[in-house]
């Protein structure tokens, strides 16, 4: 790549905890209140996104553009890098595989995850209010559910770990002992955000989502 | 006492040893059995090679080449990869390698012959970094700023670096995709910036580490400090390095 690539590395560094990480944990909150107050309270939470200002404004430079950066220039750094995990067995040289590994299967998925869900919106093929059915739809089908357990544990490692690596990158873990000590934070991390999604999972899994209860939920609520 | 030593004698040691004609050459394997001595290393093996080039088969083959000096871990001449692992052949104990001792050239560097390799990329990112301490003048400019003893005894550890390219066969990110010069010119900006006259010039050697190819070519995989013989703190110093060069970016940005 011609030019500096400091900078748009460090960026891309950045990105990945300022927008997006700080995306992850709504978007994490958001799905476990399917799990937390059933389609109730999940349709409650839709409506408090919905309701805040200039919200196509905030997706777009908050979430898209940030996203669409980190993973193309994500892509590249993938590109440049020998994985010697079998030469070098070491942990950390494991997790500097795996977060590659990790960041294509994130790539994929949330393309996939993106087309399927806010693209359909934006075309008018699913309705705000039917997202959760429309989750419901998509996981029963044991394909994508694995999918979805797949794309979700390896995005989330590729947070967690790659917010230990911001805090490398960006010099403010600089011993061994504070890049322990952050290790294992972001390991806790990686386990509770990876937990808050996969119990979403299993709330769109249930019945509640399924198209019979929407039906009857919106009858009683409207009738 | 006798039959000891016939024993001795009589005990090989058995190397493959991956081989190269010239640097266009494609490469290929000869095995080799070495006679056994007491406390050989792997260059003592080396020598007898080139001593009686034949191989484990008994025909004649060229002796193998391979590069050392100082035989006592301080030069990085003969580093190699050997069982898989890049380290140096002088303090390789054969007594203590798993056998048929494997032994390849770190072809992270170009390979001149057999085990010989051009570290060239090494010194010239030193070069790049300005790992020195500019003192010349057209006068005589006087004594420095005296070092803390605090902070020499850590400059210390960081000054044993003998560019032997172990950390840079580690890495996963230096390759022929990746411009990134490695761990351990990084880590003598460091040391020269520690310094309280190298100090002086510190921002030209941050601004180095800056450029393309730069720190930024760490993906923290923290194999260089697995893998430094000489135990050198290199992801510290690259850590450190980050900060520094993050606060020299603000620095720039904010015109201070």
């Amino acid at each position: 790549m011609a030019g500096n690539s400091y900078l748009p590395r460090k960026i891309h560094s950045l990105l990945g905890v300022i927008p997006l990480g700080l995306f992850i944990v709504e978007h994490a909150l958001t799905n476990y209140s399917a799990y937390e107050g059933g389609a109730e309270g999940f349709s409650k939470s839709i409506d408090f996104l919905n309701s805040v200002p200039l919200v196509f404004w905030l997706e777009l430079f908050v979430i898209w553009l940030p996203i669409l950066f980190h993973g193309v220039y994500g892509l590249y750094i993938a590109y440049q890098s020998n994985l010697n995990s079998g030469r070098f067995s070491y942990g950390r040289n494991w997790a500097f595989t795996m977060q590659r590994i990790t960041g294509v299967i994130t790539f994929i998925f949330i393309a996939w995850h993106f087309y399927e869900t806010r693209f359909q919106v934006t075309l008018g093929n699913v309705k705000h209010e039917d997202l959760g059915q429309h989750m419901n739809d998509i996981l029963s089908n044991p394909v994508a559910l694995t999918a979805y357990i797949i794309g979700v544990v390896a995005a989330m490692f590729h947070f967690a770990n790659g917010l230990w690596a911001f805090l490398v990158s960006w010099g403010i873990t600089v011993g061994p002992r504070a890049q322990k000590v952050s290790s294992n934070i972001c390991m806790v991390i990686f386990v509770i955000l990876s937990v808050l999604f996969l119990l979403s999972l299993v709330a769109f899994r249930g019945d509640e989502f399924s198209s019979e209860a929407a039906a009857a939920l919106s009858a009683v609520s409207f009738g | 006492m006798a039959t000891t030593a016939t024993a001795t004698a009589q005990r090989k040691v058995k190397f493959v040893i991956t081989r190269k004609d010239s640097p266009d050459a494609a490469s290929y394997t000869e095995e080799f059995e070495v006679p056994y001595r007491p406390n050989m290393n792997v260059i003592s093996a080396l020598m007898e090679i080139q001593r009686n080039p034949v191989k484990a088969d008994g025909a004649k083959t060229a002796p193998v080449c391979w590069e050392s000096n100082c035989l006592e871990e301080v030069c990085g001449a003969c580093s190699m990869v050997i069982n898989g692992k890049p380290r140096q052949a002088c303090s390789s104990l054969v007594d203590k390698l798993e056998q048929p001792i494997r032994l390849e050239p770190m072809s992270t560097f170009p390979v001149v012959r057999d085990l010989v390799i051009n570290r060239e990329r090494m010194f010239n990112a030193l070069k790049k970094v300005k790992a020195w301490i500019p003192i010349d003048g057209t006068y005589d400019l006087g004594p420095g700023p005296r070092m803390a003893e605090s902070k020499r005894q850590w400059a210390y550890e960081l000054s044993k670096c003998m560019t032997c390219g172990v950390c840079l066969e580690a890495c996963p990110n230096v390759n022929d995709r990746n411009s990134f010069i490695g761990p351990a010119s990084i880590s003598q900006v460091r040391l020269f910036n520690a310094h309280p006259t190298g100090e002086m010039n510190a921002h030209e050697r941050l601004e180095a580490l800056m450029e393309e190819g730069g720190i930024e070519g760490c993906g923290n995989s923290q194999n260089c400090v697995r893998s430094c013989p000489k135990g050198i703190p290199l992801t510290t110093s690259i850590a450190a390095m980050n900060r520094d060069t993050t606060k020299h970016m603000f620095k720039q940005w904010l015109g201070m």
